[in-house]
């Protein structure tokens, strides 16, 4: 297991110049480790819509790159994306943070929660690039090569779960952010 | 009336990138003019809410898509569309199949789909027209168009 904040960092390290779009509880941390035109919180958001969010501005910005990092509650909401990402390849990392629990709803456990396997599922939606990590020394030692190549890539990370975590506030208005995103996009 | 052939022609005038789809019964058959169009890229979806979020994203990377599915996939889309049309305040525009329109407004039908769909997109507060069979690839153009001049969102509901 790894904290959500190691996870984050070790992400920091390997994410260039993409666009990093973040959901729920990773963005709070993921704020404090970068504020870019380029780093997206999706919030006030639709629920498990991130990856398809994401999907479509990397089939946009083939040159920028996507990188989503989605919870795993998020991702049993819309599992359809999956197949979809696979049938569209683009420059799209999707990083599943899973903890197994609805951090910001008061910990209640995901219907999921300890028996999912999101690479599996991941796979068998046809995606051929899927990486499992469960502890940070092997997401430090993997993370280069996970997040470089051709999309789509599914990262799994299995994090610890962290009660007591608050609704998650947007670093900005939406309408700022999307300006400032698209300024940086020249769109 | 609206034919595949049409529409893609239409489409393309506007500029439009991108259809992400799930066709009904009367859109499907616009899917070898749409599937064979080298400027126009199909993006077949899983689920309608899925569909809009890539429009959304699609829209932030500067493109101009068209999301087309049936009623009963705006239906489960809801809150995608809430969040598109009004936390992101972004111009999605759609095409809609109003499934059982006709058959409903000729008392032939028990389908529920015709009795909800127009106060959904009241509720929801997006403009919308209903296309009905004499409207032509120059109506859904005009619609577009002034849709996006106006940077708004727009839904055409073609009655079936």
């Amino acid at each position: 297991m790894m904290t959500l904040r190691e996870a984050l960092e070790v992400l920091a390290a390997h994410r260039g110049q993409r666009i990093v779009i973040t959901t729920m509880s990773p963005i709070a941390p993921w704020h404090e480790l970068s504020d870019t035109p380029l780093d997206f919180a999706y919030i006030p958001s639709a629920m498990g819509q991130a990856p398809a969010l994401g999907l479509g501005l990397a089939l946009a910005r083939p040159e920028n790159g996507v990188i989503v990092v989605n919870g795993d509650g998020c991702m049993l909401m819309n599992l359809g994306s999956l197949v979809t990402m696979a049938n569209y390849p683009a420059n799209f990392y999707l990083l599943i943070i899973d903890n197994g629990h609805y951090e910001v709803t008061g910990g209640q456990p995901t219907a999921g929660a300890g028996h999912t396997d999101f690479a599996g599922l991941a796979r068998a939606a046809g995606i051929r690039r899927v990486y499992s990590f469960d502890n940070v020394e092997s997401w430090r030692a993997g993370a280069a090569e996970a997040l470089s190549g051709a999309g789509p890539v599914v990262i799994w990370l299995e994090v610890e779960p962290k009660k007591g975590q608050k609704t998650p506030m947007p670093p900005r208005p939406m309408a700022e952010q999307i300006a400032r995103l698209k300024q940086a996009l020249g769109t | 009336m609206l034919d595949g052939p049409s529409v893609v022609a239409g489409l393309k005038e506007s500029g439009v990138t991108h259809v992400i789809w799930i066709p009904d019964s009367e859109l499907g058959t616009w899917e070898p003019a749409l599937n064979s169009d080298s400027q126009l890229r199909l993006v077949r979806v899983c689920r309608e809410g899925e569909a809009i979020a890539i429009a959304a994203g699609l829209l932030l990377g500067g493109q101009r898509p068209v999301v087309a599915i049936q009623c009963t996939g705006l239906f489960e889309a809801g809150d995608t569309l809430r969040n598109v049309v009004h936390d992101m305040k972004l111009p999605l525009f759609m095409i809609v199949g109003l499934r059982g329109y006709y058959a409903h407004q000729q008392k032939k039908t028990n389908d529920t789909c015709p009795i909800f769909a127009e106060p959904i997109l009241k509720a929801w507060q997006i403009p919308y027209t209903i296309f009905d069979r004499r409207h032509t690839a120059s109506d859904l153009r005009q619609a577009y168009r002034q849709a996006q001049a106006e940077n708004r969102p727009g839904i055409i509901c073609l009655a079936e």
